[in-house]
């Protein structure tokens, strides 16, 4: 490698992880977490079986599974601002972000709901709580201790989707990435570098995963 | 303290309660007795609204709950007062012995956890389970586990034949706590397979057959004199079975 590739390669390192640490991984835990709370209201409504809402979580997963992410931004930052809905990209990012990962995980974290015995629903009618509330101190739980490892997948991948949003205007990684490359035509190393970057942020998660198993593992009633 | 008149059940179309009336008296063990298929389960998950009853009434104290009508929140406020305890032992698996017994108390009833955990020890010490109050479920044996669903303590228990999943050794040990808990003059309704149970322990005896109830008598009464040709028979096959086993 040239002097000069080098220079190049350390010198867009922090230029490259600066983005991942302020844009990145903000844009993934805000989504994410979103993204979660509509996993958890949709199963749960397909879970309790309620009447009208069933249905319309059945159509919100049809249509978010059954289209691609970078359309589904490109609609909600372009086209929303057709019809008077302005958002900045960041926030447009993050809706479009969380409402497809959601889609995603409210599957996962139904067949984690229905994955618990029924006699835990009884035990908890049993024990005098509400649906809600064995919904929430005894089912709940259980599910999401079943569906941990998929939902770390899911947390990970979509860190890595998080790249289509340059395609929005979110000066994140991979846009930072294609500046340098603009500047210095040097597309080989910085992309690998952005790879790179990418890799060591899916390592660190990748990591937690295993943590946070072990903790989960503290009642194990296999 | 209870009163259950003219339950009715049927699953698709097959009745399996047809019209079935009992008494509890405060302070009664009441064994219910009968073969498989006579609706002994059935009845107590109707009397604890698992299962929605056709038709019939329940008064627990001075509630009065029509079966097949009964709203959810009825049902919530009916089972506050009551205790089960079932043949598979079905306690919180994410929780643990002492978070099981306090659940009803914190959550259901809003108790402070303080208090709450006070209680609950004092539950478990009472089915000598004090020493494993921090064991999930998965860590306890099948009778550990049915003495903490026993541990709680409301107006009156069922029990679904809480012993017949046990290995006999264990099961020693669920009915010497049950048999505690009625000497201490708890009321409870148990349907059970355990004839010298049902006759040392139980003071009176409710046998079913088909959905109905043949014969209700006594306990002493109903093993020296059963009134009913079926009940003889039953209780002739069984004592011989039980003998075979043993």
């Amino acid at each position: 490698m040239t002097a000069r590739l080098w220079g190049i390669v350390t010198d867009s390192f922090w230029k490259i992880l600066a983005p991942g640490l302020v844009v990145t991984l903000p844009l993934t835990a805000l989504s994410f977490a979103l993204a979660m709370v509509i996993a958890v209201a949709v199963a749960l409504i397909q879970f309790a079986q309620l009447p009208l809402l069933r249905p319309a979580a059945r159509f919100y997963i049809w249509i978010i599974r059954g289209t691609p992410l970078l359309i589904q931004l490109f609609i909600i930052f372009y086209g929303l601002g057709q019809v008077g809905i302005l958002l900045p990209p960041f926030t447009a990012a993050v809706a479009a972000l969380a409402i497809n990962e959601g889609a995603y995980c409210a599957e996962t974290v139904r067949a984690a709901l229905e994955s618990v015995p029924a006699g835990q629903l009884e035990a908890g009618a049993c024990a005098g709580l509400t649906w809600l509330q064995t919904a929430r101190h005894i089912i709940l739980p259980q599910a999401m201790r079943t569906a941990f490892p998929s939902l770390s997948n899911s947390l990970i991948s979509m860190l890595k989707d998080t790249s289509l949003v340059a395609n929005i205007t979110v000066a994140e990684m991979f846009m930072a990435g294609q500046k340098i490359v603009s500047r210095t035509y040097e597309p080989l190393v910085i992309y690998l570098e952005v790879a790179l970057v990418y890799l060591l942020f899916s390592t660190v998660l990748t990591k937690l995963q295993r943590a946070g198993e072990r903790r989960l593992n503290v009642y194990d009633y296999r | 303290m209870l009163t259950v008149e003219q339950v009715e059940k049927s699953f698709r179309g097959t009745p399996v309660l047809r019209g079935v009336s009992l008494e509890v008296a405060r302070g009664d063990v009441v064994a219910i007795l009968g073969p498989s298929g006579a609706g002994k389960t059935t009845l107590l998950r109707c009397l604890a609204l698992l299962e929605r009853a056709e038709g019939g009434t329940l008064r627990l104290g001075d509630t009065l709950c029509h079966l097949p009508t009964a709203s959810g929140r009825e049902a919530v406020a009916l089972r506050r007062r009551m205790g089960f305890v079932f043949q598979s032992y079905d306690l919180f698996r994410n929780k643990t012995a002492l978070q099981n017994v306090t659940l009803g108390l914190t959550v259901a009833r809003r108790m402070p956890r303080a208090q709450a955990e006070e209680i609950g020890l004092a539950m478990l010490d009472k089915v000598g389970l004090l020493d494993r109050r921090d064991a999930y479920p998965s860590q306890l044996s099948g009778g550990q586990q049915q003495r903490v669903a026993i541990a709680p303590q409301p107006e009156i228990l069922y029990f679904d034949e809480p012993t017949s999943a046990l290995d006999p050794e264990l099961t020693g040990e669920v009915l010497g706590v049950m048999r505690r808990l009625a000497e201490e003059g708890r009321t409870m309704l148990v349907v059970t397979h355990e004839l010298g149970f049902a006759r040392n322990v139980a003071n009176r005896v409710v046998f079913m057959e088909e959905g109905r109830v043949v014969e209700e008598a006594p306990a002493q009464t109903f093993f020296s004199h059963p009134r009913e040709e079926r009940s003889r028979a039953f209780l002739q096959q069984t004592l011989e079975e039980q003998g075979k086993e043993s």
